[in-house]
C-alpha cells in the first residue's frame, strides 16, 4: 500500500523507465556511436588516425597549451580565491560576475573579440605587426584564446571553499608570526585540495578540448595551428568520419577524467563533511 | 586583515586581479569600442540582412524548442532523480552530466554520426522521411544533448529540500496525488525550472562545436547565429561580425540578469 504522499507504482516505474530511455537515446547512444564508428575497423583506425603527422602535432599543441593554461589558471585562481576571503575589496559581487562572464559569452564570439584585440587590423594589430609578432593564426592566439575560456575554473571551485572556511585559522597562524607561503601551505592547502584538484581536471579537460574560441583564432592550419579538437574537424571536412571518430574518442577520455573526477571529490568531500 | 598593510598575499591577489581585468574586461572593451564606431543606419542595414534575419529565426528558433524539450524532459528526470531509489540511479546521474564534460566537438560528431545517413538512427528515420542530418533538426538535436543537463540539474535539488509535511498536508485534506503534484509540489519548481530553461537557452543561442557538425549550415535555412559571424569573419566583413557578436552579447548578458534577479527574488521568499 502506497503512502499518500507517493505515487502509484505503476507510475513511479514508468518515470524511471522514462528517464533511463531518454538518457539512453539522447546521450549513452550518440556516445556508444562515436565509440563504434571510431572501432569500426579495429586498430587499423586508430593506428592510421594517429600515426598521421597532422594527428601528432595536433595532439602535441593541445597538450602544450594545456601544460601552460592549466597551471597558470590554478595559481591566478587560488590569487583570487585568497583575495576574495581574505582581503577587504569592493565589489565582490562584481567579481563574481565577472568569473561568470567566460562561460557565458558564445565561443565563436570570445574568439572573434580576440580578433578584434590582437588581429592585423585590431587594436593591438599594428602594434603587432610592426615587432613581426605573430599572435592571432599563430600558438599565442591559441593559447590566448584558451586562456580566456578556462580561466575561471578554479577560482570558482575555490571562492566558496576559502571563503565558506572564514579567515580565523589563517589569521591566527599570521599573529603567530607565519609567512604568506607557510599560512598557504600549511593551513590553506589541505582543506583545499579536493576542490582544487577537481577545478583543475576541469580546467585541463576544457584547455584540451576548446573548439569554438580556437577555431575562430587558428586559421586552421594544419600541422600548424590545429589542436586535436580542430583536427577533428578537418577529419570530418575531409570525409574521414572514421578518423574523425578515431580522434573524438581520445577527446572524449577527457570528459570521462572529469566525470570520474567529480564522483571522486563528491566522495571525499562527503566523507569531510561528516567528520 | 587589514587591507591597508602591502602584504604579499594581498599582492599576489593584484596580480591575479590584473590579470582577470586584461584578459576578460580588455577584449569586451574593444568590442564595445567597435560597436560604437559603427554607424546606426548600417547597424540596421546589417541587422536586417536576409541572411542574418534568417540566423536569428534558426538560433533562436532551435534553441528555443531544445529548451522546452529540455524541460519538458527534465522535469520529471529531475523529480525521478530526487525521489526515487533505484539500481542505475548513480550511474543515469554520471550521464546526464556528460554534455557538461565533453569536448562540443565530440559531441558534434557523435550526434552528426549517429544522425547520418548510414548512423544508428539515421539509417532508419531516413527512410521514414525525417532527415536529421544537415537539417535544423540535426541543430534541434545537438541542443538537446549540450541542454539537457540544465533543467534536470537546478530542479532536482530542489525537489530534494521539498518540505513533505506540506504534501502529507495536502494528502490529508484529501487531494490526490496528482493534484497534489500540480498545485503543491510545482510552484515550488517555478524558478528552478524557469532558471535551467533559461540557462539551457543561453547555452542553446552559442553553442558552435556540437552543432556544426550535424547543422547543414546553409545561410539563409540552416545557419546558426555563430556559423554567421564566422562566415563574415572569413569574407573580412567585420562590421556584420562585430553587430552579431554584440547583440549576442547583450542577449546572453539580458538572459544572465534576469536568471539572478530570479534567484534573488526566490531566495528573498524562502
Amino acid at each position: 500500500m502506497n503512502s499518500p504522499t507517493e505515487e502509484p507504482t505503476w507510475l513511479r516505474r514508468a518515470l524511471i523507465a522514462f528517464a533511463f530511455i531518454h538518457v539512453a537515446l539522447m546521450i549513452i547512444l550518440p556516445f556508444a556511436s562515436v565509440i563504434a564508428q571510431a572501432c569500426s575497423d579495429g586498430f587499423a583506425t586508430f593506428t592510421r588516425t594517429f600515426g598521421s603527422r597532422d594527428t601528432i602535432h595536433a595532439i602535441k599543441l593541445t597538450l602544450l597549451i594545456a601544460l601552460i593554461a592549466v597551471p597558470l589558471n590554478t595559481l591566478v585562481g587560488i590569487a583570487i580565491a585568497w583575495g576574495f576571503t581574505h582581503v577587504k575589496i569592493p565589489g565582490k559581487r562584481t567579481l563574481l560576475a565577472l568569473l561568470d562572464l567566460p562561460f557565458s559569452i558564445s565561443p565563436v564570439v570570445v574568439g572573434f573579440l580576440f580578433i578584434l584585440l590582437l588581429g592585423k587590423h585590431g587594436l593591438f594589430g599594428g602594434w603587432l605587426e610592426a615587432r613581426g609578432i605573430k599572435v592571432i593564426f599563430a600558438f599565442p592566439g591559441l593559447l590566448i584564446a584558451t586562456l580566456f575560456v578556462t580561466m575561471p575554473y578554479i577560482a570558482k571551485e575555490l571562492i566558496p571553499l576559502m571563503d565558506g572556511r572564514g579567515r580565523e585559522e589563517e589569521e591566527a597562524a599570521r599573529l603567530l608570526g607565519a609567512g604568506w607561503w607557510r599560512i598557504f601551505w600549511k593551513i590553506t592547502f589541505p582543506e583545499i585540495k579536493w576542490g582544487l584538484l577537481y577545478g583543475i581536471i576541469l580546467c585541463t579537460a576544457r584547455s584540451m578540448g576548446e573548439f569554438g574560441a580556437v577555431a575562430i583564432v587558428s586559421g586552421n592550419i594544419r600541422g600548424r595551428t590545429n589542436t586535436l579538437p580542430l583536427h577533428v574537424e578537418a577529419l570530418f571536412q575531409d570525409g574521414d568520419l572514421p578518423a574523425a571518430s578515431a580522434a573524438a574518442s581520445v577527446l572524449a577520455i577527457l570528459g570521462i577524467v572529469s566525470l570520474v573526477a567529480r564522483t571522486i571529490t563528491d566522495i571525499k568531500a562527503k566523507a569531510k563533511s561528516k567528520n | 586583515m587589514k587591507s591597508a598593510r602591502l602584504t604579499t598575499h594581498g599582492i599576489l591577489f593584484g596580480i591575479g586581479m590584473t590579470y582577470v581585468a586584461l584578459l576578460i574586461l580588455l577584449p569586451l572593451a574593444v568590442l564595445a569600442i567597435r560597436t560604437a564606431q559603427l554607424a546606426p543606419a548600417d547597424v540596421w542595414k546589417i541587422l536586417t540582412t536576409s541572411d542574418t534575419l534568417a540566423a536569428f529565426k534558426v538560433s533562436f528558433g532551435q534553441a528555443f524548442l531544445a529548451s522546452v524539450f529540455n524541460t519538458a524532459t527534465g522535469i520529471p528526470v529531475a523529480f525521478v532523480l530526487a525521489r526515487y531509489r533505484f539500481p542505475g540511479r548513480k550511474f543515469l546521474e554520471l550521464w546526464i552530466d556528460l554534455p557538461f564534460a565533453l569536448p562540443t566537438a565530440v559531441a558534434g560528431i557523435a550526434i552528426c554520426g549517429l544522425y547520418s545517413q548510414s548512423g544508428w538512427l539515421g539509417s532508419w528515420l531516413e527512410p521514414l522521411g525525417i532527415k536529421v542530418a544537415y537539417t535544423t533538426k540535426g541543430i534541434f538535436v545537438a541542443l538537446v544533448f549540450v541542454g539537457l543537463p540544465f533543467v534536470i540539474r537546478t530542479v532536482q535539488p530542489i525537489v530534494e529540500n521539498l518540505d513533505i509535511a506540506e504534501e502529507e498536508a495536502a494528502a490529508c485534506l484529501g487531494a490526490s496525488r496528482f493534484y497534489t503534484f500540480r498545485r503543491v509540489i510545482f510552484p515550488a519548481l517555478t524558478p528552478a525550472i524557469v532558471t535551467g530553461f533559461s540557462m539551457a537557452f543561453a547555452r542553446g543561442l552559442g553553442e558552435y562545436g556540437s552543432v556544426i557538425f550535424i547543422a547543414g549550415n546553409i545561410p539563409g535555412e540552416s545557419e546558426i547565429l555563430p556559423l554567421r559571424i564566422v562566415h563574415a569573419l572569413e569574407s573580412y566583413d567585420y562590421a556584420t561580425a562585430t553587430i552579431l557578436a554584440t547583440s549576442m552579447m547583450i542577449i546572453s548578458f539580458v538572459i544572465l540578469v534576469a536568471i539572478n534577479l530570479l534567484q534573488k527574488k526566490h531566495a528573498l521568499k524562502h
